[in-house]
């Protein structure tokens, strides 16, 4: 049985697909509830980054925003550095369940040196990307149940000066532009009045524009929502008031600031922007935002990342590299750097034994060499005693011969005397 | 290890005061999901005849193989292949790009062994493609084109499954969808049917294979409902290109002379559980579960096979698993420092303890010839000795007899002295 190749096998009609006509209801208008019913099902997660000075109102807007008490206490002006606190709550409205995360910046513009205060946030905003790119890395991953923390809308607080940005401001939303949405928001703004906030607020815009930053524009290529969108883009940034005070306005108890000289009422659009947040952030946007973090700055990070770490997706020629490819590419790069670290430590060792066993030989040939020395000396030495036992015999060779010749003398002498007296005794006895 | 921000273990359920307004995040959701427009791919599996193209149109309301794009089925294959068509359909404001993908010569030849094979390759080949685009370091929006659901014909025969069937849905039930469906059922009467199916159902499970289960949901009427979808598994099913008007409506189905066997009729055949069940209630769920589960099976073996070697380890395997492959590689090479490491303090040690050994010996060796110097010098300095006393002796012996000479000598010439004295006096006599 021959089978073809799959490219031969496989036939596309046409580059995309041809539009058919349908004799009757099919019934698959329904995806888009099927689709929302799972991520019902699934419930939904929403993470906000506030970062502001101290005392700017950041957990009584937050508190405001989604209508409860959140845990935390004011915190005082005396932190040594920028941390980020985050707190997550279940929350539920109708069928709807959100797991919502409040990412808190503690101790912001309150320290003397603010050159490193943005550091700590970016750190933070980098920190969640790189949770999820390991997870999506992995080999067995669980996307599906995977919590996801990163930060989908930084709310940053602009303090209500009236004149302009702070520098503080201006570096550090410079700094996270490309790494989260940002949505300046004017805080405590009932300190202005309504023609100091159009002023302000001109300013601002004119400001972030001239240092190019990239706050987040509401969606426009949506039909439903384009044109409120666009109208709200143009009010940006809101100035809120945040309070969850009530007073009583008319019958109605209403969240509210009460001053001497009168009632400043969050919800009423001629007083702040807080309904106008409220819309955006949550009623018309939050999906967007959630999209815009995962296809934008996610993908942005993890570009990086993987550029980082020295993966392409085309080889030298240009050819597209298959993961497998990839993988194997780095991995038997990677095994050749570690047998090379192996082979040059025992290269290092051989070395050493080398270099050592030289030097013990050396010592040992000295050794030799000073015995061989002492050998010689002791030889000469012995040599010089066996001349002189030599002649000390010689010597007394020579001297036995003497003593030997002169007794063999006198005995011959004595014999002659003896007979040469005997002779004169015979002489004179005649 | 990534540090997880510090939050509150435990989210905290909190009761809300007012209408805040995320509960309208659903609808975000559908609008921007109708914005991007769905896709879905479904396969049809099945020997030739059995009425797959007549189904698909059926099921579409469309005709997907007219006179300008023939199907499959009119053409003579020799081999098994497999073709995909694409088709943009539009209702209520949802725009849907379907695929279809046939395999016509499956199961015709004479000998059918590997027919699945080309089906394998094609829906890993899918799985491979949407591997290297997710992997990319520039990610774009990627398309879907993974197989999500794969309707697997079975020829009505009343008996029960053909050898060939059961070894595709073993081959294919963990790589996609396997929705088993017995074709032209208007063959079969319901006893026959209901038999059929059990017959049918008691081999799947005898050989394990798993087919696509419904899952349950939180409500419990529609539990139900799925428990009876699920009694009437594997669905048999009828398809129509042709409309018939009966009893004044108009409605597709088979004109026989004893009467006409309706697709939409519940009574006749569960064409229209399948269409409700595929398209309208369970089509998003099919790709999920082709997402979450087999895409995934796919990929962690593909990876698994790049970074475990093949696995040899499986102990080890185990924990790999959890990495990603990078990480896999960064552990390696922690592990290998500490394996190199220990080498290091291995060598060392045997290194030390040789050179110790070698110079123990140069310094036993010194220690001996020492010795052995120190033992001749002794030697020679007593041959000295001995020399020095043999001479002292000598000397002695030399002075005392050359002492006695001289007596001798003396004693001599005295004697001699007096015979001249005595030879003058001799004279004289």
């Amino acid at each position: 049985m021959q089978y073809e190749n799959i490219s031969a096998d496989m036939k596309q009609e046409g580059e995309g697909a041809r539009a058919v006509p349908l004799a009757g209801h099919v019934g698959f208008d329904s995806m888009p509830d099927q689709l929302v019913n799972k991520s019902v099902n699934h419930g939904f997660c929403f993470n906000i980054l506030c970062v502001g000075e101290t005392g700017l109102g950041k957990s009584t807007l937050m508190d405001t925003l989604f209508n409860t008490k959140f845990e935390g206490e004011p915190t005082q002006h005396n932190q040594p550095g920028v941390q980020l606190k985050s707190n997550t709550y279940e929350l539920q409205e109708s069928n709807v369940r959100l797991k919502l995360t409040v990412v808190n910046t503690v101790g912001f513009g309150d320290q003397i040196n603010k050159e490193d205060s943005y550091k700590s946030i970016v750190e933070f905003i980098d920190t969640q990307f790189e949770a999820y790119l390991q997870e999506e890395l992995k080999i067995k991953r669980t996307l599906h149940s995977y919590h996801d923390t990163r930060i989908h809308a930084c709310l940053y607080f602009i303090a209500p000066t009236g004149h302009s940005l702070k520098s503080l401001d201006l570096v550090t939303m410079k700094k996270l532009d490309s790494k989260v949405n940002i949505i300046p928001i004017i805080a405590k703004s009932d300190a202005i009045s309504k023609s100091e906030l159009t002023k302000f607020k001109i300013k601002i815009t004119s400001e972030l524009v001239s240092n190019g930053v990239q706050i987040y524009q509401f969606p426009t290529d949506d039909e439903t929502v384009a044109e409120i969108n666009a109208t709200m883009n143009g009010h940006l940034p809101f100035a809120v008031v945040g309070s969850t005070e009530e007073v009583k306005i008319g019958n109605k108890m209403v969240k509210a600031r009460q001053y001497p000289w009168g009632t400043v009422q969050v919800e009423n659009e001629n007083h702040c922007d807080f309904v106008k947040l409220r819309e955006m952030l949550i009623r018309v946007n939050m999906e967007d935002l959630r999209e815009q973090t995962h296809t934008r700055h996610y993908e942005l990070y993890r570009r990086c990342k993987l550029e980082e770490m020295g993966f392409k997706d085309t080889d030298p020629d240009c050819k597209p590299f298959s993961l497998q490819e990839t993988y194997e590419a780095k991995r038997n790069e990677f095994m050749g750097e570690l047998q090379k670290k192996e082979e040059e430590m025992r290269q290092m060792f051989v070395q050493r034994v080398k270099e050592k066993e030289a030097e013990l030989k050396e010592a040992e040939k000295e050794l030799h060499e000073k015995f061989d020395r002492l050998k010689k000396l002791h030889q000469d030495e012995k040599k010089k005693l066996e001349d002189k036992k030599k002649s000390l015999d010689d010597e007394l060779n020579g001297f036995k011969q003497k003593k030997t010749a002169a007794e063999l003398l006198q005995s011959q002498a004595q014999q002659a005397g003896g007979s040469t007296t005997l002779k004169r005794d015979k002489e004179r006895k005649k | 290890m990534i540090e997880r921000p510090e939050s509150t273990v435990a989210s905290i359920a909190r009761n809300l005061e007012g209408y805040v307004g995320f509960a309208n995040l659903p609808n975000q959701v559908y609008r921007k999901s109708v914005k991007r427009g769905f896709e879905f791919t479904l396969m049809v599996v099945g020997e030739s005849g059995l009425g797959k193209s007549t189904l698909i149109n059926s099921l579409f309301l469309t005709d997907l193989y007219s006179k300008d794009y023939p199907g499959p089925s009119l053409r003579i294959k020799k081999t098994v292949q497999v073709e995909q068509s694409k088709v943009l359909v539009k209702e209520g404001g949802v725009q849907l790009t379907l695929t279809i993908v046939d395999t016509p010569g499956f199961g015709d030849a004479v000998d059918n062994s590997n027919c699945w094979q080309p089906v394998i390759n094609y829906i890993d080949s899918k799985c491979e493609d949407f591997l290297n685009a997710e992997s990319r370091v520039n990610r774009r929006l990627m398309p879907d084109n993974r197989v999500h659901c794969c309707l697997y014909f079975i020829a009505p025969s009343g008996h029960g499954l053909k050898p060939l069937d059961i070894e595709f849905m073993k081959r294919l039930h963990d790589k996609v969808n396997v929705i088993p469906l017995i074709a032209k059922a208007d063959t079969l009467t319901p006893e026959e049917c209901q038999l059929f199916k059990k017959q049918i159902m008691k081999e799947i499970q005898e050989h394990k294979i798993k087919i696509y289960e419904f899952p349950d949901t939180e409500d419990d009427e529609d539990n139900k409902l799925i428990r009876k979808i699920k009694e009437r598994m594997p669905l048999a099913v009828v398809g129509s290109n042709v409309v018939i008007e009966v009893n004044g409506k108009k409605v597709r189905g088979r004109q026989y002379p004893w009467g006409v066997a309706e697709v939409e009729n519940g009574e006749h055949c569960d064409f229209t559980v399948l269409r409700n069940m595929l398209i309208r209630t369970h089509m998003q769920d099919l790709k999920d579960v082709t997402n979450n589960v087999h895409y995934e099976n796919y990929r962690s073996k593909k990876l698994a096979a790049v970074t475990c070697n093949g696995g040899v380890d499986i102990s080890k395997t185990k924990n790999q698993m959890t990495r990603s492959p990078l990480a896999q590689m960064e552990e390696e090479r922690r592990e290998h420092v500490m394996k190199m490491k220990k080498m290091e303090t291995e060598m060392e040690q045997v290194f030390e303890m040789k050179v110790k050994e070698k110079k123990q010996k140069l310094k036993d060796s010194e220690a001996e010839l020492e010795r052995r110097h120190e033992q001749m010098k002794k030697n020679l300095e007593a041959q000295y000795k001995e020399l020095e006393e043999k001479r002292r002796h000598y000397e002695e012996e030399k002075s005392n007899w050359e002492a006695q000479q001289r007596i001798l000598e003396q004693q001599k010439l005295d004697a001699s002295k007096t015979m001249e004295k005595n030879k003058k006096k001799g004279k004289i006599f």
